[in-house]
């Protein structure tokens, strides 16, 4: 069918009917609705895409861990066990007191230290110690770890988490930053 | 007036027709019963959490150096913030066990065989997302057991093998528990899991309107995927009752019921927490024994119970398993007997479950009870392990 005019009965002029869109495959409104739908799928990953990266950037990123002073080594006296608190080397200003972290400092003789966690290795309850046993106990579920950190009973499935430490200038240093799990120890 | 009005808005809304195909819709006339009125007083509940979550938010502010204060100041010093406090804990108690009864109904009259499958399944992710609302609203009560609940919830997740520790700071939005961590567990409590329940709701409702309410089982009666659909239709059009004004009686009245029991919970009981005379939570002051509310504490209590050797398994894989086993349930048992009468294994397995819980809580009061007494628990477990060491 050609495009050309046709005159109707009236005389006036009547457009040639289009061909069948299914026909020719590609009608305009199926063009329309596919570059529509395009458009907006491009529009969705440009949304999308930043969204993810947001939501899932704590996800991608690792632990950013740094060298932390705990104090004079004098805070530490030989053959005690002592609670030590630093503060979180990454903060907001409005942590408030979750930015402290304790950790227990084991001072075996002058040069000589063991840092532990406060976290138990079972799962992640703050460890006591007491003094007249010599040992750590957590209160959730029981778990018992000896002095030197090694596990002692209940059901934490290791020792309690050490940190890596240093003496410099007459300062007890530990390698901190995050919070320690069986999948991220210290 | 009045009249004219109800036509302009009826010509505009059709509001009959609406009526007709929602609260109107005719259900058989066996669910006039006592047993089906959970649905309708778990919505009820959802409806209360979110009036008195959005007049909380007014006030509340998620920060962890701010949370505790201004839930000091809804407690003590906000008009009735005590009481829009306590009812909203006391809903949530109530929802969860409200849910939990019709989960524990619609098992056992048999509702979740064909052709509704899908409506167990939207049930089934509504009550996970439900306990998703009511851990991160633990957390939102700032106070130490929230500041330990995340170390014990980041310890779960640092189990998962090869990508425990991104799962970890995922979880904690970074590497410790912190201003952010509080920021992500409030925007799920009141944006998230409520925006998953609203839209799982209207799919878990538009499917009790397409495929219709379970009829009240009888003994001996089948289910059959060629036969059930049409004998379901058929005897709706026969002896099928509007289920307003017919059937919705029994669900107002449990819903009065309810409405005065959570008033009167919240009255006599106040609002719960946050806990801890000293202040905001402080990871330094470590003399504390974090304990979960009442709906995980047979999760928690189990875990001292298990060799660390089954623990992994027991927290990541078994769980998956059990949702796997209650999701798919339709799936491979979708026909047959549907009365409880007949399914002495389906009955058995309520009882077992709630016995189990029962005795894993118990076993952690008993616990915390000699705990309690002069640290006699302590003491012996040092003993113990002293002579274990002498011995060897």
């Amino acid at each position: 069918m050609s495009g050309t005019d046709q005159k109707s009965d009236c005389g006036c002029k009547k457009l040639a009917p289009t061909e069948d869109p299914s026909a020719s495959g590609m009608s305009r409104r199926n063009l329309l609705l596919k570059v529509g739908a395009g458009l907006n799928g491009i529009a969705a990953a440009l949304i999308g895409v930043p969204v993810l990266g947001y939501v899932l950037s704590s996800f991608t990123k690792g632990s950013r861990n740094s060298w932390i002073s705990l104090g004079s080594l004098d805070r530490f006296p030989e053959g005690e066990t002592r609670l030590a608190v630093y503060r979180n080397p990454i903060t907001k200003p409005w942590d408030g007191d979750t930015a402290e972290v304790p950790c227990w400092v084991r001072r075996i003789d002058s040069e000589k230290f063991q840092v532990f966690a406060i976290n138990c290795t079972h799962l992640g309850c703050p460890v006591r110690w007491f003094q007249e046993s010599r040992l750590f106990m957590c209160p959730c579920h029981g778990g018992a770890f000896y002095e030197d950190g090694s596990h002692a009973s209940g059901p934490p499935p290791r020792g309690l988490f050490e940190y890596q430490h240093k003496i410099d200038s007459g300062e007890l240093k530990v390698l901190g930053g995050h919070l320690p799990t069986l999948a991220e120890p210290l | 007036m009045l009249r004219s009005i109800a036509l302009w808005l009826e010509e505009r809304l059709h509001l009959t027709k609406l009526f007709e195909s929602t609260a109107g819709h005719k259900v058989p006339p066996s669910t006039n019963s006592w047993f089906y009125v959970f649905g309708s007083g778990t919505l009820l509940c959802f409806v209360l959490q979110i009036v008195t979550g959005t007049c909380l938010a007014f006030v509340y502010v998620p920060s962890t150096s701010q949370a505790w204060t201004s839930l000091q100041y809804l407690n003590n010093e906000q008009f009735l913030g005590w009481f829009l406090r306590a009812v909203h804990n006391w809903g949530s108690i109530f929802m969860v066990a409200i849910m939990s009864l019709h989960l524990v109904q619609t098992f056992l009259f048999g509702a979740y065989k064909y052709p509704r499958e899908l409506t167990w399944v939207s049930g089934c992710v509504l009550f996970l997302c439900t306990l998703g609302m009511a851990f991160t609203g633990q957390i939102l009560r700032f106070d130490q057991d929230a500041y330990w609940g995340l170390g014990i919830g980041a310890s779960i997740m640092g189990r998962v093998p090869f990508m425990g520790a991104r799962l970890v700071h995922l979880m904690l939005a970074g590497s410790t528990i912190a201003s952010e961590t509080l920021s992500r567990f409030f925007s799920l409590h009141v944006f998230v899991v409520p925006g998953m329940i609203i839209a799982l709701l209207s799919l878990h409702l538009r499917l009790v309107l397409t495929k219709g309410i379970n009829e009240y089982p009888k003994p001996g009666s089948v289910v059959r995927k060629e036969s059930y659909a049409t004998e379901y239709e058929a005897m709706v059009e026969k002896t099928g009752v509007p289920f307003v004004p017919n059937v919705i009686g029994k669900d107002l009245i449990f819903s009065g019921f309810l409405i005065v029991a959570i008033v009167t919970c919240a009255f006599v009981f106040g609002p719960q927490g946050p806990s801890g005379p000293s202040g905001p939570p402080n990871p330094t002051l470590i003399h504390t024994a974090p304990k979960p509310d009442f709906y995980f504490l047979p999760i928690y209590a189990i875990l001292a119970l298990l060799p660390a050797y089954m623990e992994t398994f027991l927290l990541l894989v078994a769980p998956v398993f059990a949702l796997a086993i209650l999701i798919l349930l339709p799936f491979y048992s979708g026909t047959g007997e549907k009365s409880y009468r007949r399914r002495p294994i389906a009955v058995l397995v309520v009882l077992l479950g709630s016995s189990n819980s029962r005795a894993a809580r118990l076993s952690w009061d008993i616990r915390a009870m000699v705990s309690a007494h002069g640290g006699v628990e302590r003491r012996s477990h040092a003993r113990r392990i002293r002579e274990r060491e002498v011995g060897s």
